[in-house]
């Protein structure tokens, strides 16, 4: 076979088809199967039939609003003043706030807890609470981080003609800063949503097993050994996933963002 | 006016501090505790290095902790292989191949660690193997080989196209144009996406948990299956305390060499050099 | 030209994208030491054609012999060609000097050894460090780069970039070199320099160089051969005298040089119709056929009223350093005139042009005439990728279509005409474009503009690249997307079969 520079992509083609595409059909495959192997929709039936199922669904979207909400609010203004040149030269600054990413997450969440519970604030009489300060502990750098290369990018010439077109600071953050950063909001704001609903870690360590996430359920199942319940459970996420992604895609052409650091 | 601004200048530096601050406070503690002999967090028995060698003579916790190493290092490298030939050889197909290698690649992206855990079990399952090394191995592969592929490609766009035909012109053979004239070009890239795989997989807890052998820890798991019930065992503050050592000295290291990456290309730009 | 010792031939080649043809039934010869050019606008296959001569595509049909061997399938590395890119594509991570020492790393060198036993061997064997060293050296000073062998290529400024592109390729000596555009990122003053040095490089270093460009002037200055391409075809292959001076078609005349081009009428011998008046000239063509005239604007004489052949008045004045560009109106057609003598704007004059430098030329386009059109079960008819109401009556006197859809003819019979061929005519005047894409029957980009004295004359392709020619007074760009509106009455059918066999 003559070389060419197009079969260099063999290998990783192949894995990525053995080991995500193909799983990824299994999931699909058990989640419209019985424990028989007969095609059926029990699975579903079972889901949507128990308040229990769609209560945790919903639970974990609440979850996740609230921390989404929380990480932009305390990242926005955060990245607002790291990306201002009279507030902030360096980029050490920057690096630190994104550093925590670095440090094993486990570590992290157990420390989170051990401190709360030492000021006092109980992780198992103030479940909900310890869950989100655990929730936005681990999410903020995530939300920083799109944030701020977006506002690095954002032409200030804009925002100093909305001012001398006569809008108030107020307005123009608005009905400026505010559309103009919305591509890194929207991209930060699904940094954080759904890895939310699927984290498990984090609300299993901080409430202890109070709080139970749509990651958490799925888990259960899996170690119940109930492939097919646990498999339309992940097709619920996996659809989840994709309608978010989709969304993102309407909002940014720019998709990239995220890991790129170096 | 000038007053106004003084007073905003401060109030920025001020947030920032303090969200600083209440975001490092669990490991700063973590660090401060680890250097006293206390079983309790919040309980200060005197300066004492105790600690650490608990820490180098827990035998269980090192073995999880060279397990992590050894895990990382060797999926970093076989990801790094396997996306940069990828992002490589996808970056000189069709489009009409491209386009479905890209969604493909995406897929690992954007999907939740639990769901692809779940779906390899399965995999493992159907295919009746027993959870070994080579089980995790393709875990942390799956979990990184995608940003390998997406930290190359930006470096393969950015690159003259012609570069790769100047040296075929000039007759070198398809090979050694592609190692020596198009790798040095995108090792950038390459080297970030190394970089990306081995902390994606340092971090990683949901798929080593969900595809390891049983008898094989690594540091997240280890940890995990303490503070499940117990808080943190007091000499994995110790460890912490390394380990955000590692991480700080790292990032800063980064950072100035970016900078100075920076500088010395400015430098460059202005004469000879 | 005469084949005198031919380095480099390509036979019918052809390169096919997809549907559509880049490099169309190319035939070309090169004498070897020659200075040849492609030249065309953009996307005209000159590239393509020096990327197949280099190895980079591959042709889809044909031949390309070198020195009378097929190289068609060699890789480009075992072709002894090199080619100096357009951006010039230099090795970011090498200095000046492992740039140009690139290629000599993959020479091969013969020599002779005689063994012990007398009989001699030929051996290979690598260039040594210091033949590199020389050939570096020489090709630097070639280039004028003697300084700067350890500079980073990044440190360069556009010009000093180019010169290493071309001494890395001249460095190992090719047959043939190929230039891709290589001046087209420099500025105008850089660029006129370079020319002159290429044109010294290739008289000094005597190797054949094929140099590809869409710059007439940068052709005309530097070529021994021009050949000009349009469309993925060769419109015309001459030296640049033959050329300006005797451009075979309105392409050609329109692209080399500025010209006026109208559309006229042979009337008698050598006798031609246009700007309303006839005019003797020295070309023989049919009585009563139109035809193209090509007048350039140095040709055009301006003499006082009433002693020239037609009466013109100046109406726009432009001084361009050594002569005058006057347009003058002759009834709605305009002129362009370039002369050192000074007139003023608004008088009248009166305009003569010498026979022998009116150029007459066959019409590229007479009318659009699609000859794979077809009717649809509808009785619609089909063609250029559109689908047409027009009147099938007209196919054969007195017909008419009854309300099942049958064709019937006055004789009585009935046909179905359904996949009938036949073939569509349509005038160019009687064709419309539209900037709103919504306006017409089908949209398209204007890849060719030619104006004729009073209106222009353009060609629009549609994505299944079917092409439309049409007259317009409206002035569009070039790769403007626009919608051809063509009333369906103006659209001409003849019958392209027997229809009998369509009879029911």
């Amino acid at each position: 076979m003559k070389f060419r520079r197009k079969y260099l992509s063999i290998p990783y083609v192949l894995f990525l088809v053995c080991f995500v595409v193909i799983p990824v059909l299994f999931i699909v495959y058990y989640a419209f199967t019985n424990k028989g192997g007969q095609l059926s929709i029990d699975n579903l039936i079972r889901f949507f039939s128990d308040k229990t199922n769609v209560d945790v669904l919903l639970i974990s979207f609440a979850y996740a609003i609230i921390n989404t909400f929380i990480c932009l609010l305390i990242g926005y203004p955060l990245a607002m003043v790291l990306a201002n040149r009279k507030y902030n030269k360096s980029s050490v600054l920057v690096m630190l706030f994104i550093m925590p990413m670095w440090i094993n997450f486990i570590i992290r969440t157990s420390a989170t807890r051990d401190v709360l519970n030492w000021i006092g604030i109980s992780t198992g009489a103030h479940s909900e609470l310890t869950t989100i300060i655990g929730l936005v502990y681990n999410y903020l750098p995530f939300v920083v981080l799109p944030l701020y290369t977006t506002m690095l990018k954002m032409d200030r010439s804009q925002i100093e003609a909305s001012l001398d077109l006569g809008a108030n600071p107020f307005h123009t953050f608005f009905k400026t800063i505010i559309p103009m950063t919305m591509p890194g909001i929207v991209s930060a704001a699904t940094m954080v949503f759904m890895p939310t609903l699927s984290s498990y870690v984090i609300s299993d360590i901080l409430s202890e097993y109070n709080v139970v996430l749509f990651g958490s359920y799925i888990d259960l199942y899996f170690n119940q050994a109930d492939w097919n319940f646990g498999s339309f459970m992940a097709l619920i996420m996996l659809l989840l996933i994709g309608l978010s992604v989709f969304i993102t895609r309407k909002f940014s052409k720019d998709d990239r963002g995220g890991r790129s650091i170096w | 006016m000038v007053r106004w601004e003084r007073f905003k200048k401060i109030l920025a530096k001020t947030y920032i501090y303090l969200v600083l601050l209440l975001m490092y406070a669990p490991i700063l503690v973590l660090v401060v505790y680890s250097f006293t002999d206390s079983d309790q967090l919040g309980i200060w028995n005197g300066f004492s290095f105790k600690l650490y060698v608990d820490l180098f003579k827990n035998e269980s916790l090192m073995d999880a902790f060279g397990n992590t190493l050894l895990i990382a290092v060797v999926s970093g490298i076989v990801s790094t292989i396997l996306g940069t030939l990828g992002a490589i050889g996808v970056f000189y197909s069709e489009k009409r191949f491209r386009q479905p290698v890209e969604t493909m690649t995406q897929l690992p992206v954007v999907n939740a660690e639990i769901v692809m855990a779940l779906s390899l079990a399965i995999l493992f399952k159907v295919l009746n193997t027993r959870y070994s090394f080579l089980t995790l191995l393709v875990g942390h592969l799956v979990l990184t080989v995608a940003f390998v592929y997406l930290n190359v490609k930006p470096k393969l766009m950015q690159m003259d196209p012609f570069i790769y035909e100047a040296a075929l012109d000039l007759g070198a053979s398809p090979r050694y144009a592609l190692f020596k004239v198009v790798l040095p070009e995108i090792l950038p890239g390459i080297f970030s996406g190394f970089l990306i795989s081995l902390t994606l997989s340092l971090d990683d807890f949901v798929i080593t948990q969900y595809l390891k052998e049983p008898s094989f820890e690594t540091v997240s798991t280890y940890i995990q299956k303490i503070v499940a019930k117990h808080p943190i065992p007091p000499e994995v503050r110790a460890l912490s305390t390394i380990l955000f050592a590692i991480v700080l000295v790292f990032v800063l290291a980064i950072t100035f060499y970016n900078n100075n990456k920076a500088i010395k290309l400015l430098k460059a730009r202005r004469g000879r050099r | 030209m005469a084949k005198k010792d031919v380095i480099l031939e390509l036979i019918n080649v052809n390169k096919k994208y997809e549907d559509s043809y880049a490099v169309e039934n190319f035939n070309l010869y090169v004498n070897k030491g020659e200075f040849i050019t492609f030249l065309g606008p953009s996307g005209c296959g000159k590239t393509t054609t020096l990327r197949m001569i280099a190895g980079f595509e591959k042709p889809t049909s044909g031949q390309i012999l070198l020195n009378g061997k097929d190289i068609g399938s060699l890789p480009p590395y075992k072709r002894p060609l090199n080619t100096v890119f357009q951006r010039y594509a230099l090795f970011p991570h090498l200095d000046v000097y492992d740039n140009i020492a690139f290629g000599l790393k993959f020479k091969k060198v013969a020599y002779e050894v005689t063994k012990k036993d007398g009989t001699k061997v030929t051996k290979y064997r690598k260039f040594t460090r210091e033949e590199v060293d020389a050939k570096v050296t020489k090709a630097l000073k070639i280039v004028d780069l003697e300084a700067f062998e350890s500079r980073d290529v990044s440190t360069l400024s556009g010009g000093q970039q180019q010169r290493v592109a071309i001494a890395r390729a001249i460095v190992n000596e090719p047959e043939i070199l190929l230039l891709d555009e290589p001046l087209g990122a420099l500025d105008l003053k850089m660029r006129k320099e370079m020319q002159l040095e290429l044109k010294e490089m290739h008289r000094k270093l005597g190797i054949t160089f094929i140099y590809v460009t869409h710059d007439q002037e940068e052709a005309l200055t530097m070529s021994d051969m021009i050949v000009v391409m349009e469309d993925g075809q060769i419109q015309q292959i001459g030296t640049p005298l033959d050329i300006y001076n005797e451009p075979k078609n309105a392409f050609v005349a329109d692209f080399i040089g500025e010209s006026n081009i109208y559309v006229g009428t042979m009337i008698g011998n050598k006798k031609v119709r246009f700007l309303g008046t006839t005019w003797e000239c020295i070309d023989d063509f049919p009585v009563n056929q139109k035809v193209d005239v090509v007048v350039r604007p140095e040709d055009v004489i301006i003499k006082p009223l009433g002693e020239g052949a037609v009466k013109a008045k100046i109406v726009n004045k432009i001084f361009k350093g050594i002569h005058y560009q006057f347009t003058a109106m002759v009834g709605n057609n305009e002129v362009l005139i370039q002369t050192t003598a000074d007139h003023e704007v608004n008088t009248e004059v009166s305009l003569s042009i010498e026979p022998d430098l009116i150029q007459i030329m066959n019409r590229a386009y007479d009318a659009n005439i699609y000859q794979d059109a077809y009717i649809n079960k509808n009785n619609k008819v089909v063609f250029a990728g559109a689908t047409w109401d027009c009147d099938i009556t007209q196919l054969v006197n007195g017909s008419s279509v009854d309300e099942k859809g049958y064709f019937s003819t006055p004789d009585g019979k009935k046909y179905d005409l359904t996949d009938l061929d036949v073939i569509a005519t349509i005038d160019m005047k009687d064709i419309e474009i539209s900037d709103d894409l919504e306006d017409g029957n089908i949209t398209g980009q204007i890849i060719q503009m030619v104006w004729k004295g009073d209106h222009y004359q353009v060609i629009v392709r549609t994505e299944e690249e079917e092409d439309f020619v049409v007259d317009t007074e409206w002035t569009w760009n070039e790769l403007d997307t626009v919608s051809v509106k063509i009333p369906e009455s103006k659209i001409k059918l003849t019958l392209k079969e027997d229809i009998s066999k369509y009879e029911i």
